[in-house]
């Protein structure tokens, strides 16, 4: 049994999330979730799929983009602006978005995704790597992390019927 | 006078949780932890994490921006 540092895994409680979103922002809450479940003495199980599954793969180039987003309002210069979709879509906009973010994330003492995806294997959660959607972009096994399983619909559903918390993200 | 201290200042969510599990983990039953933060959200977080595991939040208090959290690791 894991040393739980005072979580009880004998009658753990559980969680599972299906992880379905593949862009630099979205791929913070399924992985600060999973860490923080499973710190907090819960079994996490993960399903990555369709763009989520980009997330395992031994690298990462993850971007964002302003393009369809009114909501991203990034500060700037004492401000919070937000880029009309008619400027997202000029060449650079999305990269020169992506490197505010990340320098963003630096500055205000955020993990990156890969530190939380390592913190996420270190902390045994289970990752399971949807099997049709490997198909359907031709990733192969070797393109992803050690870790994570191959399966489908059939395994998360075992897992999430018995979870204590699902979420689709 | 902790057992051990845990400088997470300037972390952000969830790092000052995530190393304070690390920490706990390896520490005998019994011995305590004084965990130093900066992110105001820690305040809520670190009564919920010890509420939810069982380690028990013996001290939580604030000066000057920091967050000093004293933490007794449970079985």
């Amino acid at each position: 049994m894991a040393d739980t540092a005072g979580g009880t895994r004998d009658n753990a409680r559980s969680m599972s999330l299906i992880v379905t979103k593949g862009t630099l922002d979205w791929a913070y809450p399924p992985f600060i979730l999973a860490t923080t479940a499973a710190a907090m003495g819960l079994e996490v199980t993960m399903f990555f799929t369709f763009y989520g599954l980009g997330l395992l793969r031994k690298k990462l180039d993850l971007e964002i983009t302003p393009l369809g987003n009114p909501a991203m309002k990034m500060p700037m210069a004492g401000m919070h602006l937000a880029l009309p979709n008619l400027l997202s879509v000029l060449p650079g906009v999305g990269s020169g978005a992506t490197a505010m973010m990340k320098s963003l994330i630096k500055r205000k003492g955020v993990a990156s995704i890969e530190e939380l995806r390592d913190l996420a294997v270190e902390a045994e959660v289970k990752m399971i790597a949807c099997q049709m959607t490997m198909d359907l972009f031709e990733y192969k096994l070797e393109d992803l992390i050690e870790g994570p399983v191959l399966g489908g619909a059939a395994t998360y559903i075992e897992a999430a019927v018995r979870s204590d918390i699902n979420l689709y993200i | 006078m902790a057992d051990r201290l845990l400088d997470a200042k300037g972390l952000n969510c969830p790092l000052p949780i995530l190393r304070t599990r690390k920490a706990l983990q390896g520490m005998p039953t019994g011995a305590t932890l004084e965990v130093q933060a900066t992110d105001p959200g820690a305040v809520q977080d670190f009564a919920a994490f010890c509420r939810t595991t069982g380690n028990e939040l013996l001290e939580s208090k604030s000066a000057d921006g920091v967050y000093t959290f004293l933490i007794r690791r449970a079985a």
